[in-house]
């Protein structure tokens, strides 16, 4: 009996726990670990703060894993990658032929003096990259009718690069809708040159925070949070007050990942960024955000990336050469609220470009160009995640990216 | 690509400037390329600068600020006192890396 073990049931160790059982004979084990029973749907915490009920997010993720795959519901400890072990906090030791590690990425707000104490008190600082924090924050905004409301993004790498973007359009909107707009002023601050990274998205998405009248602040690296006097600190010395903080903590890989020493100085774990495999240790592979490859943390990476795992999965355990690279294909949609989204799509090598997508049934989509329709594939996402994503299924995009209908700039080759 | 040319050394460089080649740095280089932002490359400039380019030549990538606090050893504070503004960007446009990209 060959024993495969999955660490973490969130969106890829569900989806590799329903790929392999079915690429795997009965000659296989196979056992998934996590530290509780709830999947959260975790782009929903974007919209708790305005809209969403938050027991919508929450289902029971052992009804996502397939017949013939055990779940074992225990806080991972270490790894021990030379035995082939996996210590648990309750002590017991689980045995592995293959490891896929996918736990994931979390917000850590120790890395920034001030933080964990300022939002511990749940007054005007603020975050929703979990859960609770999502609901706090809709009990803050419901309080919060004038001053001034920083969103802020301490550093990157952070799982969802655009959410703390779209937050920003939505609270925009959010006040604009309840004519508060004039007495609300906000500001999105960054540790980047700009709204995004890559140069295209960059443009257009600040071209649109000034139309929403939100002020950037770019190249900040913050320093503190002083809760006390209300601002924001950067290690050049700038400060920025605020009445309300909503903020995203530095994202990091989870304490067994640091304690096992298999990852980098932000606990993630080094892959070889086509195949996924683990660079030190040939059993292990890395899905999801836990890994270090360059392209964004999210959902729909995480599915495209397990597609391509399988087959590379095989062939490891076969001993044959890894047949499938992982182009890093990345298709966000990012809420700019007024009912309407961008849509992003990118790869390792191609920035996000202008144009269409070609998206079938509902389709054409609009390229980093506020619409309705990428509103409605974004709310879409949802039962998409939970019938088609997490069990596996294909989904109505490729899993390589398509240069079909982008715009290259002028001056630059495809 | 544009190709810079200083003090008659010349490098090929991105559209913002960044070395594309690692390998046609010299820390001669540097020194003329800090006088451009009224930076005097001294011994102290020079570590984190020295560190980046042993990092990145294992890692493939330019390492961030994160980074050269946790494995470097050194201060973020003092970082922003040696390079004004923009130290990441600055400290890796002097070691001849590419800009960090600090991932998507
Ligand atoms: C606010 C927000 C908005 C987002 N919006 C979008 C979006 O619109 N589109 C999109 O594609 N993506 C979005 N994402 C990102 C997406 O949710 C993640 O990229 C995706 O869930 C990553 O999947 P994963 O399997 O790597 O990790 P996760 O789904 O986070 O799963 C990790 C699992 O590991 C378990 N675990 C962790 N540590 C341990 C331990 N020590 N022991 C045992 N178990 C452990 C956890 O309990 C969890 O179940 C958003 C994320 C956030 C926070």
């Amino acid at each position: 009996m060959a024993k495969l073990l999955i660490l973490g049931a969130g969106t890829a160790g569900t989806m590799a726990a329903n790929l392999l059982r079915k690429a795997l004979d009965a000659t296989w084990s196979i056992t998934v670990v996590d530290q509780d029973t709830e999947h959260l749907y975790q782009p929903g915490f974007l919209f708790i703060p305005f809209w969403m009920e938050p027991t919508r997010v929450k289902k029971d993720r052992r009804g996502f894993l397939p017949e013939g795959v055990e779940f074992v519901e225990a806080a991972i400890r270490r790894v021990d990658p030379h035995a082939r072990e996996v210590h648990l906090a309750d002590d017991r030791t689980l045995a592995y032929d293959w490891l896929v590690i996918a736990t994931g990425t979390r917000p850590d707000p120790t890395l920034v003096e001030g933080m964990v104490e300022a939002l511990a008190e749940r007054t005007n600082v603020h975050e929703f990259y979990t859960f609770e924090g999502a609901k706090a924050l809709k009990a803050a905004l419901d309080g919060f009718d004038a001053g001034r409301l920083l969103v802020h993004v301490t550093e990157m790498p952070i799982k969802c690069p655009v959410a703390p973007l779209e937050f920003a359009f939505l609270v925009e909107d959010h006040y604009r809708k309840r004519r508060l707009r004039h007495r609300v002023d906000i500001t999105y601050v960054t540790p980047l040159d700009g709204a995004f990274t890559k140069p295209v998205a960059s443009k257009e998405l600040g071209g649109l925070l000034t139309d929403r009248s939100i002020r950037l602040a770019a190249d900040f690296a913050v320093e503190r949070v002083d809760g006390k006097r209300q601002v924001l600190v950067a290690y050049d010395g700038r400060e920025l007050p605020f009445d309300l903080l909503v903020t995203v903590p530095p994202n990091v890989g989870q304490q067994y990942v640091f304690d096992s020493g298999l990852g980098n100085e932000s606990g993630f774990i080094p892959v070889d960024k086509h195949t996924l495999r683990s660079v030190e240790h040939e059993r292990i592979f890395v899905l999801g955000d836990a890994s270090d490859i360059p392209t964004s943390k999210a959902g729909s990476v995480a599915h495209f990336m397990t597609e391509q795992f399988v087959g590379n999965f095989l062939a490891a355990v076969e001993g044959r050469p890894l047949p499938h690279s992982f182009d890093g294909h990345a298709n966000c949609f990012v809420e700019s609220g007024r009912g309407q989204a961008l849509l992003l799509d990118f790869n390792y090598d191609t920035e996000p470009l202008k144009g269409t997508f070609p998206a079938p049934v509902i389709g054409p989509m609009m390229l980093l160009k506020p619409a309705r329709v990428n509103h409605l594939g974004k709310l879409a996402f949802e039962q998409i995640y939970w019938n088609l994503l997490l069990p596996g299924r294909k989904l109505p995009v490729p899993t390589e990216m398509s240069m079909a209908g982008k715009r290259v700039p002028a001056g630059q080759k495809e | 690509m544009p190709t810079n040319t200083i003090n008659g050394r010349s490098f090929e460089v991105d559209e913002e400037g960044f070395f594309t080649d690692r390998d046609e740095w010299s820390e001669d280089l540097a020194k003329d390329l800090a006088a451009l932002i009224g930076i005097e490359l001294d011994e102290e400039h020079l570590a984190p600068l020295r560190f980046m380019r042993q990092d990145a030549a294992v890692t493939g990538v330019t390492p961030t600020l994160r980074r050269l606090q946790t494995v470097g050893g050194f201060d973020i504070k003092s970082l922003f006192a040696l390079y004004p503004g923009k130290p990441a960007k600055k400290m890796s446009w002097l070691a001849g890396l590419r800009k960090p990209v600090g991932c998507v």
